[in-house]
């Protein structure tokens, strides 16, 4: 076999085996992905039951709250960044860090401090890559978001939005994440997380049948606030990881789909390449077996 | 009046829905019970068990802390992570 065929057909054996991985990849997210977005469904009651007990509260009550309340001259800012553990997800984590750029790049000229809070390697490399300084960082389980994880980050995140500003306290705390539009479709999208903008109050004047009830609040509508504004804040979290869960495994698949679709275009010219390197060795044999019968003929 | 529509719900699911004749709970001041009727109230629970008394006997999950909001005979109850037995996820 003549050394050009040996070099194709060790081409088409690489790229089938790549081809073969990137098509389990392709599948396995295609299978998270079902899952990811029924998570996204199952949690829709928690953060309805949340907002509608704290829009009550909002329209009843008129309690100020320091996460409520918006400071008059804001001067640090927190960025909470959503990315993934792993690559191999096209542009996901790269479109959701760009974003955070834009975000705090505006955040600065309005002169502002910004504190960064990554989540997911990807970020967390990112800025060590730079030599930035972050406030905090989690990673792990990316694809597959905890709520333990949400409440963590969220307690946290809290806590710094509670301080003194004159401790390192932050006056406003933004969240980018990456929005699930669709299978083919996801946004990173920025999110003010705190102070939180007043929850959407009955849209529409409520209907004669449907009176917001007047509410008692035990211990006390200040109690009540203080004990479910963390909480308001975790669901919103919690909700932001789960959608970039979702966009995450969406952006895999698509990008695992090319790139198995590349491996089998790669493995068809290979293919090609190959048997016109075989028909050409073909060829040429039998020229020189020709020429070697008519010089045995002529010389006799 | 005859029954409260109860929906109990955790961060990443849907735990329970149904009627029930009675639920009590624990809320940061004490255990209280709702029977329907029950005027519209917004109440912060703390770790403890919620029972829910239906027509198939008690049911009983255990929270971490959340709410419980009554309104027009309708009971939400609202838990970062629930345990329960007797309560098919």
């Amino acid at each position: 076999m003549g050394a050009q065929i040996r070099v194709y057909r060790q081409r088409i054996r690489s790229v089938s085996a790549t081809k073969k991985i990137t098509r389990a990849m392709e599948l396995m997210a295609a299978s998270r992905v079902v899952k990811a977005r029924a998570a996204v469904m199952e949690s829709a009651p928690y953060t309805h039951a949340l907002t509608k007990a704290l829009s009550a509260l909002a329209t009843y009550s008129n309690h100020p709250h320091p996460m409520t309340t918006e400071v008059e001259n804001p001067q640090r800012a927190g960025v909470l960044i959503l990315t993934s553990d792993r690559g191999l997800a096209g542009a996901y984590a790269s479109g959701a860090i760009k974003e955070s750029e834009r975000l705090i790049g505006e955040l600065r000229a309005e002169g502002k401090e910004v504190a960064a809070y990554l989540v997911g390697r990807k970020a967390v490399s990112y800025y060590k890559f730079r030599g930035r300084e972050y406030a905090a960082e989690w990673t792990g389980n990316t694809e597959k978001p905890q709520v333990e994880r949400a409440r963590e980050i969220s307690e946290r995140i809290v806590e710094d939005f509670l301080k003194p500003t004159a401790e390192g306290g932050l006056d406003e705390i933004h969240i980018v994440y990456t929005r699930f539009n669709s299978m083919v479709n996801q946004e990173p999208r920025v999110l003010r997380l705190l102070p939180i903008e007043v929850v959407d109050a009955p849209k529409d004047a409520p209907a004669s049948n449907d009176i917001l009830p007047l509410y008692e609040f035990e211990p006390s509508a200040e109690e009540v606030l203080k004990a479910m504004l963390p909480r308001y804040v975790t669901a919103r979290i919690w909700t932001c990881m789960l959608g970039a869960a979702a966009s995450e495994l969406a952006a895999r698949q698509r990008a695992m789909k090319s790139a198995t679709d590349n491996a089998e275009n790669l493995i068809n010219t290979y293919t090609r390449l190959a048997n016109q390197a075989r028909q050409a060795e073909i060829t040429q044999e039998i020229s020189e077996i020709v020429g070697g019968a008519s010089a045995l003929a002529e010389s006799k | 009046m005859a029954a409260l529509q109860v929906d109990l719900v955790a961060a990443d699911r849907q735990v329970w829905s149904g009627e029930a004749s009675m639920v009590s709970a624990r809320s940061i001041d004490g255990d209280m019970g709702i029977l329907p009727g029950h005027t519209p109230t917004l109440v912060v629970l703390a770790e403890g068990d919620v029972r829910i008394h239906s027509g198939e006997g008690v049911r009983t999950a255990k929270i971490d802390g959340g709410f419980l909001s009554v309104d027009h005979d309708k009971v939400t109850i609202v838990s970062e992570s629930v345990e329960g037995d007797g309560f098919s996820a």
